[in-house]
């Protein structure tokens, strides 16, 4: 049998396109590694201003259910090895399943950041710890540190404190080629300003928007307080980094050394700070070998997260027939990702006759996205937007 | 370490099965991944490098690093944070001779 639409991804890109084609009256099958349908959607849980709480599973769930109940088949569990010119996409058990169009959805993944210790039990990617936490509920420790600042590792500490596990602290890492500007107080200080819906307190949200001055962000190391500042009743230290994370054969202790005033690290007075589980956040990026052992043309964009797919307005990318939403355009919210969803597979009715007013359909489709994005209150790449434009001008000059 | 009640997800209702890790019997809960099921039994330690036979664990918790790959039921290198549990289930250590 030969499918409309074949979707690589189940998480929020991918069944919402799924959804989306096929009540346009596609035939459409999602592939997707995991047991459970739903990707990073799984374990997301905050409080959105004004709306109540997001919780990613019971959003997964719906989402399922609505395209199981309209015909969208699921293939869990299965991994694509790979997509052949006609379309036909392989799947880990060698099968090939044939169809017309082909949609990668495979999200993002986290970036490594290789601290001495850090292969010990008990360092975990601070995305593994929301899984552990929000989706099995159980703790990924008792006493926690968190290594690394950015939109995710805040909020994943205030989602950890409310599930009852003591975060000692989020700290930055130490300086080494994986670190970068993750290791650097003033870099970071200036991109806390984007990260105010996270409420971070008071100080921090104005130090953020005054750092945006050149003059101001020399200053920066030198007030923000040694013993850090509380976000929500966890303690952000933008002065003390850990060295060094401990144990004999799983995690006791992390080293933390504190910074001086001058930006310097002060390894003499390092001490030892007792935890069972370092969460590690490196910050995320599209996952899109996929799109690239194709032959789709790739291209490397900064402020969307690393090599995405270059792709059109409405999605396809370089190989005619093959789509991509979501996060391997780029690192953004779950509600990107839907409308992202929503457009392609709007393009790929269009494609296959279905719809009776695409161009309005595909104007409609592409404002729900830019409304998306402009509405997110989880920005994790401070400058996306000068990312898409980017893109849009790469994909004119193609 | 489970989370009995959480403040906003509520109480967890989910059928427990058996399954036996290294030899030994543990109670997990219907749906949850072996790495999930091992944690909340306090266990950590997956499997020991090739080499060095250092201790290691869950890192990615997504399917992505294999640092967390087991033997299951006689299958190699299953990874534990995206396998399901099932009841009887037979989890067992790589790198080890005698677990
Ligand atoms: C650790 C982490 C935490 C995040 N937390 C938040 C948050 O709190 N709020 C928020 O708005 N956003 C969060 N995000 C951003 C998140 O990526 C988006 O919210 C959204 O889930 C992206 O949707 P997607 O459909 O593009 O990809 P995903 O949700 O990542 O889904 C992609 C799916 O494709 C599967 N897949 C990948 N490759 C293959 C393959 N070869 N074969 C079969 N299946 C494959 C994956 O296993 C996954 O199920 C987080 C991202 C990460 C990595
Ligand atoms: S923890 Fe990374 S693959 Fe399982």
């Amino acid at each position: 049998m030969k499918f409309d639409l074949v979707v690589i991804g189940a998480g929020p890109a991918g069944i919402s396109a799924a959804i989306k084609a096929r009540k346009n009256g596609a035939h459409v099958l999602i592939v997707d590694e995991n047991p459970v349908a739903g990707g990073k959607l799984l374990g997301q849980l905050y409080e959105v201003p004004d709306k109540g709480w997001w919780i990613g599973q019971r959003i997964a769930e719906k989402l399922v259910d609505q395209a199981t109940s309209i015909g969208v088949q699921f293939l869990q569990e299965t991994e694509a090895w790979g997509i052949f010119p006609g379309w036909k996409v392989v799947l880990e058990n060698s099968e090939t399943i044939d169809t017309s169009y082909v949609l990668i959805a495979t999200g993002a993944a986290e970036k490594a950041l290789p601290i001495p210790g850090w292969t010990k039990p008990g360092v975990i990617a601070i995305g593994a710890a929301q899984v552990l936490t929000n989706y099995h509920r159980v703790k990924p420790g008792k006493r926690v540190a968190i290594i690394g600042v950015d939109p995710l590792s805040l909020s994943i500490a205030q989602e950890l404190q409310l599930a009852g596990v003591e975060v000692v602290g989020i700290y930055l890492p130490p300086i080494n080629p994986f670190s970068q500007e993750k290791a650097d107080p003033h870099y970071l200080l200036t991109n806390l300003a984007k990260m105010s819906h996270l409420a971070p307190n008071q100080l921090l949200k104005t130090a953020g928007k005054m750092l945006h001055n050149p003059f101001v962000k020399k200053l920066a190391a030198k007030w923000y307080p040694a013993n850090g500042l509380k976000i929500g009743n966890i303690p952000l230290y933008l002065r003390k980094r850990v060295m060094e994370i401990g144990g004999e054969t799983e995690v006791d202790h992390i080293r933390v050394a504190p910074i001086n005033r001058n930006g310097g690290t002060v390894l003499d007075d390092s001490i030892p700070v007792e935890v069972d589980c370092v969460c590690l956040s490196g910050g995320l990026y599209p996952l899109s070998e996929l799109a690239g052992s194709v032959g789709c043309k790739m291209v490397t964009i900064k402020e969307l997260g690393g090599t995405i797919p270059l792709y059109s307005p409405e999605m396809e990318t370089t190989q005619s027939g093959l789509f991509v939403a979501g996060n391997i355009t780029g690192i953004e919210g779950a509600k990107v990702a839907m409308a992202q969803g929503n457009l392609a597979a709007t393009a790929i009715s269009s494609r296959l006759g279905l719809l009776e007013n695409p161009s309005s359909a595909l104007e409609q489709a592409i404002s729900e996205v830019e409304k998306e994005r402009k509405n997110a209150i989880l920005t994790f790449m401070p400058q996306v937007e000068e990312g898409r434009e980017k893109v849009t001008t790469m994909w004119k000059t193609t | 370490m489970r989370i009995a009640d959480h403040p906003i997800l509520g109480k967890q209702r989910k059928r427990e099965v058996t399954i036996t890790f290294n030899g030994t019997s543990y109670t997990a809960l219907e749906g949850e991944s072996i790495a999930a099921a091992l944690l909340a039994n306090n266990i950590r330690t997956l499997r020991y490098s090739e080499i060095a036979k250092s201790p290691r664990a869950l890192y990615c918790g997504i399917g992505h690093c294999f640092e967390c790959r087991v033997t299951v039921d006689g299958v190699r290198s299953k990874r534990a944070c995206i396998t399901t549990v099932k009841d009887g289930m037979f989890i067992s250590s790589q790198g080890v001779d005698s677990p």
